[in-house]
């Protein structure tokens, strides 16, 4: 089966559609709950400031998404009339939380547009849609693109990074990775020769 | 063993393993498949045999340029350019492709952005996405061990015809017959980006002579990325060199990807875990 993973390739696009997913709903429960404890996420850490809410995030829920645990299980239809002593609920209790949570806490399906956050440098707006009462993409309708952003990820503190002297290697490899020269017949000609060596 | 060449493509057959380059999107295109065969340059293990993955692979890369070339004017894209077809009218691909380039563009607060002079151009992007689907389409045929390369980005699954894993090395910007690094890696996406390029494909949002302008890009001469998949390497890659020196920290931000970057004073500086890729073994 696959060497990369043992997922099918529908999964695989899923998951690269996810890594985006994940920028954007930090970037929302950071704005919803003033956390700074996001590493790995250069947009978050650009956006140092606090977002000042104009209102409340619209329908999803997004923000819950990476905290919340495994979404409750439905009760099963019940085929039969049990007792009363049987039935059994596993959704947690609805709270006065203000959320739009249809289903006794979980989502409904559909597309939902977030409402505008004002975050001192322009506006954000996501949408999400929910499928089978799961997120099943996200993404930005609005953000802000200006000199700012990128300045902030330009003078991006660069930890202290090993580094040490470019030297000459071996040639003996199976490929090499560079940039793609100016000169085909140069690249031409050197692809040749080391195929020739490797076999 | 049959060698034969070509103006445009070679094939060298071993019993072990099969390679071919051509040049395909203007630049050449190598895919290797590796595996053990009975003498017949059929894969035991699997029966398959490796040319019929080759052209796999490059059947799909013929799809690609018909569709994404901008110097085709009948192209999917080209149309797109030219105001005749609208991307809600697009293929599944295509589409595909702009959303793709989207999130990475917002991931990258604009540093990757396939929008230039009022075109659009998704080549930096698609080349990594092609390359990497193409290792999914061999990977579900069957096929374990080989490499897809195109310009210098490339990945790579399984073990080389040698045995172990894959021997890569990073060019030398000073000089292109020379490798300054080399790499041991295993079903890995590889991407180079660097300004000794053939035409620049990186744009610089910030470009009015402040802090992070065009010039600071001198000072980088190439950044080299290492993860999982080709297609965020290859993203990532291109937008890192976009940052100029602070690009390094970028990649140091994100999880699961390595980067080694070199500049113009021959000095390269590498991420925290770039260590693990590094190939210490003797020839």
């Amino acid at each position: 089966m696959n060497n990369r993973n043992q997922q099918p390739s529908f999964v695989r696009v899923i998951k690269k559609f996810f890594l985006s997913a994940f920028v954007v709903l930090s970037f929302v429960a950071y704005s919803m709950h003033d956390r700074s404890a996001f590493t790995n996420n250069n947009l978050a850490q650009a956006t140092q400031a606090r977002p000042a809410l104009t209102q409340p995030l619209g329908q999803a829920t997004a923000q819950q998404a990476p905290t919340q645990p495994a979404a409750p299980t439905q009760p099963p239809a019940p085929t039969e009339t049990p007792a009363p002593s049987q039935l059994i609920f596993n959704n947690p209790a609805p709270t006065s939380t203000p959320q739009i949570s249809a289903q006794n806490g979980q989502y409904k399906d559909g597309t939902y547009k977030g409402s505008q956050v004002d975050v001192n440098w322009g506006l954000v707006q996501v949408q999400v849609v929910i499928k089978n009462e799961k997120i099943n993409n996200v993404q930005f309708l609005q953000y802000p693109q200006d000199r700012r952003t990128s300045q902030r990820i330009n003078s991006f503190a660069v930890p202290e990074l090993q580094q040490e002297a470019v030297q000459a290697q071996s040639a003996n490899v199976n490929l090499i990775s560079g940039a793609t020269l100016t000169s085909e017949g140069f690249q031409m000609s050197l692809q040749d020769a080391l195929n020739q060596a490797k076999g | 063993m049959n060698v034969t060449r070509t103006p445009t493509s070679q094939t060298i057959v071993t019993t072990t393993s099969m390679t071919e380059t051509r040049l395909m999107w203007g630049m050449p295109i190598t895919v290797q498949i590796a595996g053990p065969t009975n003498g017949d340059g059929v894969e035991p293990a699997s029966g398959k045999n490796p040319a019929r993955g080759i052209q796999i692979v490059f059947d799909y890369f013929a799809y690609i340029d018909d569709k994404f070339s901008t110097y085709k004017p009948n192209s999917e894209i080209s149309l797109i350019n030219q105001g005749v077809l609208s991307l809600n009218e697009a293929s599944q691909d295509m589409r595909t492709v702009f959303a793709l380039a989207e999130a990475m563009r917002q991931e990258t607060g604009g540093y990757f952005d396939i929008r230039h002079d009022g075109k659009v151009d998704p080549s930096g992007l698609v080349k990594g996405w092609a390359i990497s689907n193409a290792a999914d389409m061999l990977l579900d045929a069957g096929y374990a061990h080989f490499y897809v390369e195109a310009g210098g980005d490339f990945q790579v699954a399984g073990l080389s015809p040698q045995g172990r894993p894959w021997r890569a090395g990073i060019r030398s910007p000073f000089n292109p017959a020379e490798i300054v690094k080399i790499l041991a890696i295993s079903d890995r996406g590889v991407a180079t980006s660097g300004t000794y390029a053939r035409g620049r494909h990186i744009y610089n949002p910030v470009g009015d002579g402040s802090e992070g302008d065009d010039s600071s890009l001198d000072e980088i001469l190439s950044i080299t990325v290492i993860g999982p998949d080709v297609y965020e390497a290859d993203c990532y890659a291109t937008a890192a060199f976009a940052m100029g020196r602070s690009g390094i920290g970028f990649i140091e931000s994100l999880e699961g990807f390595e980067g080694y970057m070199i500049d113009k004073n021959r000095q390269a500086t590498f991420t925290s875990g770039f260590e693990r890729y590094v190939d210490y073994a003797a020839d």
